[in-house]
């Protein structure tokens, strides 16, 4: 049996304000446990939460930016469970009403581009952790991390492989970083997945029972976590078996998913409005004012680069992985430099050069002026394309402009017709075999002799009047 | 006179003109304290060398001329506010251990104005109570008659003030704990508009009903409470940002343009019917009906009117409380501070011994209610119903101020009644409070006020009920009648 794959995701992005979403409490991740919460965050006998407005404003921005609606009034509820590292035995996040409601995203994947829908976006605080080594037999809880602000990303169940579901997660990982709301450190906990993973026969309308999988810290974890769940869920069908809805837990080293709790376990988390917090009411002037400004979306910049400078639709979704990569390519553009060619750049040397360093475009030690400079020294031909990965090296490792490593080294291209003529004939006088075979009908002889003439002039000869020329002398 | 018997203006005047220090005061009602307090048990936590301190630091204030109405003065504390350093039980064994390490905003503001914190005053458990006998630390005796609840769940704070033990004390108030005991101890007692006193720092109980309020032996006293305790406060939420505002500044003429002898002239107050049917005791009646004509004497007009959704409020209360409350009291799991349990298996077993044996019965049946009423499938038709039913009350009040300016009525449907009376019965225990809920349902000021005696020598309350930041009009409106009774003078006998 044909079977298809039905995944919805839930995000949880730290949202990147400096102090916690209901007190005044510093966020900064790593420090010493618990030098990081006051008396709201471990939630002292009479401590009250006050909302802080910069996840608000996030949580707005993300709303404008994937086309949703922006709730005017939404509301804070408690959740209620026990766990050690649940200071207030609550969590308080948004239930009925969220702040953020529908809204979608485009992805590109290999099969080219979707739309995937969003359902909704809420605001909601952290626990902090439960440390479980060290204590022998007991457990340490540090709740530094109690009270982040946290943007709940609930999509609706449009993606049909674990490869759209990385290219969604991907999108909105780009997106949250590209607005400013999140720091999309995975490591560190700033950006989850949970995966809802169903299966159903081909053409069935209906859907299957799911399984949500937490724990999903990585893009690879995401996508073989989905892979391994879709799998087993199949083998369970096709041997007689159903699936029970359940929660479970992607184990990396094992890579398997294994169940944490079913739906009969689920808690009854008695959802109701928190009383400490009123309704939270955002004015349509606030929500004009975050409209305003925002930035340039990387969807839209990927329209324009394709429709105003003729990128190709795969680079310009490259270059848009990233607000500072997208900035820099348009920087280099702006500088006059033909967009085909900076784009050639940017994706390829420069994007080289940081991987090999391990650096982020925001560091790159070759500016993008400097990157602009040195490409004008292509276009008027003062270096060919080869010459100039030498200079963007030699720029890398600080040496100077372009201009003035091209002065220094003695890079410039030839150009004094009579002395290319006048190594052209030594060429050929001294290559005879070459200019026969070429005679004889070989091209490849053509571009040997080609390759002699740019090493005698370590490569400053212009290509282009290196060819025209040997032509000229060889059909002579 | 005697300090004890003072009004809180007259003490003022006292430390200002020298006659007498913050440290010698503060002594005399410590003094009284020591000696009454092992048979009234209002007081929790009493620590002199702490209170002499801060009465030392008011002398010190007054003698450099940055004194304001209160420095010096000793308030006593309900020992549901934090206050730094203090051992804050909230009358539960879960708190037993628990001392503050920071200050409610309420403790803050007396701590500004320079009163000095005199002791932490018993309480029901987590102010679920209407008798103060369902404190860890035992029941609070009515110093009119010792076998006689004070009332609660603020029992402690009125006995301590009603057997002058305090000049003044604070309070809270989620369903009539102000009122109620301020009534059972022949006191005069204000729970506010729900917004106006921060409740930072206060153990919270429910949330969208509890506010912070004073207990004094007047109204005009109480004036003076509310002007340091009321204040906008950026952590609380609910907190209300308004122009702060003199709650004296009506004690003279509540009613503008009125007489000197008839100052209440073209007051309208409306009598709920409601509130004098069936279940208020005949002695209780009697005597509200007697203030009623003092204050018709003074040239108030009174008028029948109906608040039809009156019924429902018990009720309603008594599915909001506990909801609210198993939700706020989850907190208490022994995990970071409190009571936990001595021997325990596994995490659940933790949870379980340490909330069996750190909340009182009381407390564990209004848990139990609460996380019944908010569970999946019962949240609806109770929860959610509960709160139409609020917004009905609500109705009704603002339909009634439409008519009239304040709401008149007894604050307790009987005189205090005998310890262990109503303890086997929960729901006669809830009544209780049945003219006291709806205000605090719907968010209003209301006061209590000495208004004679009933059966048994016992105090009688009368109750006012404002509309929305009334307070003013209302503490003037008390103090009038003050000014032509006795009955907040009245001392208990043997204090």
């Amino acid at each position: 049996m044909k079977w298809e794959t039905v995944i919805g995701l839930e995000v949880h992005a730290q949202l990147s304000t400096r102090a916690k979403i209901f007190s005044g409490a510093p966020t900064a991740f790593g420090a010493a446990p618990n030098t990081q919460a006051c008396a709201v965050d471990i939630a002292l006998p009479g401590v009250l939460p006050v909302l802080n407005r910069g996840a608000v404003e996030r949580a707005i921005r993300f709303g404008l930016a994937i086309g949703a609606t922006v709730n005017r009034t939404s509301i804070f509820a408690r959740k209620n469970y026990f766990y050690p590292d649940l200071p207030k035995g609550y969590q308080i996040s948004q239930y009925e009403r969220p702040i953020v409601e529908g809204g979608a995203i485009r992805i590109v994947t290999g099969a080219g581009e979707k739309t995937i829908r969003l359902t909704r976006a809420h605001l909601e605080e952290d626990a902090g952790k439960s440390l479980h080594e060290d204590f022998h037999g007991m457990s340490g809880i540090d709740l530094n991390r109690a009270g982040t602000p946290l943007l709940e990303i609930v999509s609706e169940p449009d993606m049909r492989s674990a490869e759209e579901a990385v290219a969604y997660a991907r999108a909105l990982h780009t997106l949250v970083r590209w607005i400013d709301i999140c720091d999309g450190n995975m490591q560190e906990g700033s950006f989850r997945c949970d995966a809802n993973v169903s299966v159903r026969p081909a053409g069935v309308a209906a859907l299957g029972t799911r399984c949500e999988i937490k724990n999903l810290n990585s893009f690879r974890f995401l996508e073989r976590a989905i892979e391994h769940e879709v799998r087993r869920q199949i083998a369970v069908i096709e041997d007689g078996g159903r699936i029970v809805q359940e929660t479970r837990l992607y184990d990396p080293d094992r890579d398997e998913t294994r169940s944490m709790r079913s739906k009969e376990e689920a808690h009854d988390y008695r959802y109701f409005p928190d009383p400490d917090l009123l309704p939270l009411v955002v004015p349509a002037a606030w929500i004009e004012r975050v409209r305003a400004e925002l930035p340039e979306l990387p969807e839209a910049k990927r329209d324009r680069y394709v429709r105003e400078w003729g990128v190709t639709a795969y680079d310009a979704a490259t270059l848009t992985q990233s607000r500072e990569m997208a900035g820099y390519f348009e920087d280099v553009v702006a500088a006059g430099v033909e967009a085909k060619l900076a784009a050639n750049w940017v994706m390829g040397e420069l994007a080289a050069a940081l991987n090999r360093s391990g650096l982020e475009i925001g560091a790159s030690p070759v500016a993008s002026g400097a990157l602009a400079g040195l490409l004008a020294r292509i276009r008027d031909n003062t270096i060919s394309g080869k010459i100039a990965k030498e200079v963007f090296d030699a720029m890398w490792a600080g040496e100077g402009t372009a201009d003035e490593i091209i002065e220094r080294r003695g890079l410039r291209q030839i150009t004094d017709a009579a002395a290319i003529e006048k190594l052209v004939d030594e060429v050929l006088a001294a290559n005879p075999k070459s200019v026969e075979e070429y005679r004889a009908g070989k091209e490849k002889a053509f571009n040997a002799l080609v390759g002699q003439v740019m090493k005698a002039t370590k490569g400053k000869a212009n290509p282009a009047a290196v060819n025209e020329l040997l032509k000229r002398k060889l059909s002579g | 006179m005697s300090p004890e018997n003072a009004s809180l203006r007259e003490l003022s005047d006292a430390l200002a003109a020298g006659k007498l220090s913050s440290v010698e005061l503060t002594q005399a009602f410590l003094d009284r304290i020591a000696a009454a307090n092992p048979r009234l048990n209002a007081f929790i936590t009493v620590d002199p060398e702490a209170s002499l301190a801060e009465a030392r630091r008011a002398d010190e204030r007054r003698a450099s001329g940055t004194a304001g109405p209160l420095t010096g003065i000793p308030v006593a504390h309900k020992d549901i506010w934090c206050a730094r350093g203090w051992r804050t039980t909230c009358g539960s064994r879960m708190l037993a251990n628990f001392t503050s390490p920071y200050d409610a905003h309420v403790v803050e503001r007396f701590a500004a104005a320079g009163a000095v914190l005199l002791g932490k005053c018993n309480m029901d458990e987590f102010a679920m109570g209407s008798s103060n006998e369902t404190s860890w630390f035992g029941p609070v005796r009515n110093p009119w008659n010792p076998d006689f609840v004070p009332g609660g769940s603020s029992g402690g704070s009125a006995a301590a003030v009603a057997a002058r033990l305090a000049p003044a004390a604070t309070g809270t108030d989620t369903g009539g704990s102000i009122r109620q005991p301020a009534a059972l101890c022949g006191i005069s007692g204000l729970k506010p508009t729900y917004g106006i006193v921060s409740r930072y720092g206060m153990v919270a109980f429910a949330s969208s009903l509890d506010q912070g309020g004073p207990f004094a032996k007047s109204a005009a006293d109480l004036a003076l409470l509310l002007n340091v305790m009321a204040g906008f406060d950026a952590r609380d939420s609910t907190s209300l940002e308004r122009e702060p505002e003199d709650y004296t500044r009506c004690l003279a003429e509540p009613v503008a343009g009125a007489s000197a002898g008839r100052p209440l002239a073209g007051l309208r107050l409306g009598l709920p019917r409601q509130y004098f049917g069936e279940g208020l005791s005949p002695d209780v009646a009697r005597a509200v009906e007697a203030a009623l004509a003092e204050l018709r004497a003074l040239g108030a007009t009174t008028k029948a009117i109906d608040l039809p959704a009156s019924d429902l409020a018990v009720p309603a209360y008594y599915v909001i409380a506990p909801a609210e409350a198993s939700s706020n009291l989850s907190r208490f799991d022994g995990v970071r501070y409190g009571h936990r349990a001595a021997e325990y298996g596994d995490l659940i077993d933790m949870y379980c011994r340490t909330r069996a044996e750190g909340f009182g019965a009381e407390v564990k049946r209004r848990i139990l209610i609460g996380t019944y009423v908010l569970s999946h499938g019962y949240y609806d038709a109770y929860y959610l119903k509960a709160q139409r039913i609020r917004r009905l009350i609500a109705d009704d009040f603002a339909r009634a101020f439409g008519e009239v300016d304040m709401i008149a009525g007894p604050t307790s449907p009987t005189v205090a009644f005998r310890l262990g009376a109503k303890t086997a019965d929960p729901v006669q225990m809830y009544l209780n409070d049945i003219y006291t809920i709806p205000a605090n349902l719907a968010g209003l000021p209301g006061l209590s006020i000495p208004a004679g005696f009933g059966e048994g020598g016992l105090p009688v309350g009368l109750q006012l009920v404002g509309n929305y930041f009334d307070e003013a009009r209302m503490l003037g409106v008390g103090h009038q009648f003050q000014r032509v009774t006795d009955w907040h003078e009245r001392v208990p006998p043997g204090y």
